[in-house]
This record gives C-alpha cells, structure tokens and sequence, in this order.
C-alpha cells in the first residue's frame, strides 16, 4: 500500500467552478439590470412607435434573407472543403496532362503540368481556409468600409447603375450581414460534413447512386443538425450586425433602421428607456430563435413535438 | 466472376502492382493478409471507388475498368458498415430499389424478403444508433443483396461480432448461395472463418496474391 498522503479533490474542483461562475454570474446579472430597468410601459411605447415597428420588421426580413442566402453557399462550400483533397486534384491534373505531354515537351506548353505544380507549391486548401476566416477576423467596421469602397470601383458603378442601387439602400444591409454570417455558416457546415464518413456515400455509389444523388438521399439528411446550427449562428451574427452596416447602409429612419441602428439612434438622442426596451427585445429574439433551433434539430421530446 | 488482370494501384503513399486474383462464377473465396496489406483497397478498386493506374477489373466476363461504381451492379459491404444514419432499417433495404425505380409494390415485397431472410422484421422502423453489432452487420448486408446482384463483397464482415453472432453470420453466408446465383469475395484475417465459409482461401501477401495450402 502507498502510503503517500494524496491531496483532496475539493479545492481543484472549487477553483475551476469560481472562476467559471464569476462569468454565468456576469450574464444573468446582465440579462437582469436590463430588464429590471424597463417597465412593460416602455416596451409598449417603444413598439408603438412607427419607426421601431419598421426596424423590428426589416431586422426579422434582413436576417432571415441573409440566413437563406447563407446556407445556399454555405453547404456547397461547406461539403466542397470537407471532401476536398489537393493531393487528389493534382492527380487529376496529372493524369489529364499525360496525352498533351506526348504532344509537346515545352513546359509552357503543358498548363495542366503547370496547374498540378502550382497545387502542390501553394496548397490551395490552406489559402482558402484562411481566406475563409478574414470576414470573422476583420473588425465589422473594416467590412463595411470595404464594402462601400467595392461599390466605388467601376464593377460596383456599374452594378448600381444597371442592376440595383445598393449602398444606403435595404440590400445593402443584408449584404453587410451576409458578408460576416456566411463565414460562420461555411465553418459550421465544413464540420458537419466532415464527421459524416465518406464511406456512406461510397456505399451509395455502389448501390446505383450518382454522387448528386448520394448528396441529396444521404449526405444532406444527415446534416440536418449542422443546417440548423449553421442557421441559428447565421441568424444570431445578422441580428446584432451594426458596425457594417452603419457604414454601408446609414442610420436612416424608415429606410437603413435595423434594431442595433435603433438602439444606437435613441441612445444618441438621449432616449435611454427605448435603447433598453429595443434591446431587450433582441435579447427576446435571439433566445427565441436558440431554444426553438436547438430542440427542433435535436432528438428531444420537445423537437420531435415540434416536428410534427 | 471477378477478376483482377495485373491490376497496380496507388492510394496515397501505399502501392500495389501487378496484382491478379480469379473469383470462379458462384464461387466463395476468402482473401486473407495482414493489416496494410491492401485487402480493403483492392475490393474499392473492384467496386470502382479507387482508379487503377493499370491493369483490369472483369466482372461476369466483362471489362469494367472504366464503369462508375453505380454501374457494376454489386453489393458492397465495407468494414465498418458504413450503414446511413439518418434512415431506418427499412429504408436501407429499400435504397437500391427505389433508386432503381422500383414501383412501391415491388419495393415493399423485395424488403419483407429480405428481412425475412436476415430476421430484421421486428427491427424495421429503427435506425443504426439502436442496433447491436450484429443487427447493423445485417443490415448491412440484406441493403448490399437487396437488388439481387450477381457479385458481393465483403470486407471483414464478422470481426467485430461476438463469438455466437458470428457463427450464426457465417451459417446465414453460406445458406445465401442456395438462395441465387452469387459469386463472392470475403477479405478477413481469422483463418478458421476463412475455412468455414469458402471453397477458396487466397493470402494476399507482399503485393502478390496466392492459393493458400495448409497453414498460413
């Protein structure tokens, strides 16, 4: 027997439960200063009044377009760089490039050669990987700023002369939204598709499947969860997107108004009641949206119920 | 038949070359080797899943080293099942036919025949969280037979199964061949399983395939 006195487990098991608590504490006390410092009658003028009406709806409008939008680049680019091998493209290539090789032997005859080393000299998946982060690093400001610089270019010229005015106008919103809630959505999707074994849709293959039938009949009702994760967080990120949109679609009353741009309107003029009572009215939306998304896509009780 | 003409092969950085094996119409072979040797990458190449840098895959006689995986009309079971999460028993026996465009009645008799033949019928309306290993290795299989093809794979389809469950498997392999016509291609590592189940045990070692006789 050891006889080595062992230190208790209580204090370890404290430490980390103090520190995590001081966080949860900060949030619920948070949550209820907030609510605390409203009254129903301040909710009640702040919604009876036309211009808070107006940024409720095109915020619910905004941020569901940019979800939809979200998931249908989402979840091809989200199976694309979770399938995607460069060792594989380059074989391709390779393989591709073998008849034209007996054609000529000058190396800037050879583009597929050139193409296959270029793959393995750059690693594209990294690039794109990291490409893929710049919208969820950047500041929110910087976006937007981009954004309205990208409409000063001639493309940008041109599109808001010939197809539709964008800057300072509604879809200039929802692209600003867009921008930093696609990235989110691309991210949760890549991790959906890859725990999904490849060897599912091999199988598929062997049972008669093309690979958009494979997609379609296997791959995507396996990912439902992850779609609705991607939605949740698409959602969520469009809600509270203000910065961007501040710089690319103004702060215009019955235009550009969306609820952060309301919060941040009343607060500037001083109208600290309806700041609080617009926010918590997010604060309602946003946990609406997390416990009706997390139990729908999840096999509780709740969600099955749902379901139906 | 199934047959392997000098076929090479690369899968990252492992190789095979100049690899041929012969499948007998309606035969039963065993292939066996050790872990790495190949086994499982040779049965993706023969499914069409892996391309082959030479050689050729004949299945029935026919040339099929350019065919798609949907076109060589076999049944594939891969080692970890592979079954689809997200549909119930019933469905997996389903999947081949309805892609096949089965009319409903069809569909629905094909599959209690099936579960009949595996005894999955009280198991149809679950899906593979609820299923024991031996359930989802059937599974697996009937979704593998269900469009009655002429050539099946396996690949280890008893290892990770308790000793009875496997005994059970191998009697229900053996008995498919009286039920139609198949020619099949077992890949497993347990000697005696080989022996019980097949006319022929194949060693696949060092790249090269031979007839086993007597011990390994």
């Amino acid at each position: 027997m050891d006889n080595r006195r062992v230190l208790s487990d209580v204090p370890f098991w404290a430490c980390l439960a103090l520190l995590g608590a001081i966080y949860l504490v900060l949030i619920v006390a948070m949550l209820w200063a907030q609510a605390s410092f409203t009254t129903p009658g301040h909710l009640w003028s702040a919604l009876s009044s036309p211009e808070i009406r107006y940024s409720v709806q095109l915020s619910l409008l905004s941020c569901s377009l940019t979800t939809i939008l979200s998931l249908w680049v989402a979840v091809p680019l989200g199976y694309l760089l979770a399938r995607w091998d460069d060792g594989n493209i380059r074989r391709t290539l390779d393989k591709l490039a073998t008849p034209i090789d007996r054609l000529s032997a000058r190396w800037y005859l050879r583009p597929l050669r050139v193409c296959s080393a270029l793959v393995r000299l750059l690693n594209p998946k990294t690039w794109i990987d990291a490409l893929l982060d710049i919208p969820i690093m950047l500041p929110p400001l910087v976006i937007g700023l981009a954004l309205l610089i990208l409409m000063q270019t001639p493309l940008g010229r041109w599109f808001e002369n010939n197809v539709m005015g964008v800057t300072f106008t509604v879809p200039s919103i929802i692209l600003a939204q867009f921008m930093v809630a696609c990235a989110f959505a691309v991210r949760t999707m890549r991790v959906a598709f890859e725990q999904i074994p490849p060897r599912e849709e091999a199988v598929a293959l062997t049972l008669g499947c093309s690979r958009a039938q494979a997609f379609w009949m296997v791959v995507l009702p396996e990912a439902r969860r992850g779609i609705l994760t991607a939605a949740t967080l698409a959602w969520a990120r469009s809600l509270g997107e203000f910065g961007p949109i501040l710089v690319f679609s103004g702060a215009t009353r019955m235009r550009t108004e969306v609820l952060p741009t309301t919060v941040y309107l009343e607060l500037s003029i001083g109208n600290i009641e309806a700041a609080v009572a617009v926010s918590l009215l997010m604060v309602f939306a946003a946990v609406t949206v997390l416990i009706v998304l997390r139990h729908y896509g999840s096999d509780s009780s709740f969600g099955k119920a749902l379901a139906r | 038949m199934i047959a392997l003409d000098n076929v090479s092969l690369a899968a990252g950085v492992f190789t095979l070359s100049g690899v041929s094996l012969e499948v007998p119409a309606g035969g039963y072979v065993a292939l066996m080797g050790k872990t790495g040797s190949g086994k499982t990458t040779l049965l993706e190449a023969i499914c069409g899943l892996r391309k082959l840098t030479s050689g050729a895959v004949r299945l029935s006689g026919e040339d099929v080293t350019q065919l798609k995986p949907a076109q060589r009309g076999l049944g594939y079971v891969p080692q970890d099942r592979a079954l689809f999460q997200s549909m119930t028993v019933w469905e997996h026996l389903a999947f081949a036919l309805r892609i096949r465009g089965w009319d409903k009645n069809a569909v629905a008799t094909r599959v209690s025949e099936l579960a009949q033949l595996l005894g999955l019928e009280p198991l149809l309306a679950r899906k593979p969280p609820g299923l024991s290993g031996g359930e989802a290795q059937r599974v697996a299989l009937g979704r593998a037979l269900s469009f009655r093809p002429r050539i099946l794979l396996l690949d280890e389809p008893l290892s990770a199964l308790d000793q009875e469950t496997r005994g059970d498997m191998q009697d229900l392999l053996r008995s498919l061949r009286q039920q139609a016509p198949l020619t099949t291609l077992h890949v497993t590592h347990d000697l005696d399983e080989a022996r019980r189940v097949a006319d022929k045990v194949l060693v696949l070692r060092e790249g090269k395939v031979q007839e086993l006789n007597g011990t390994l």
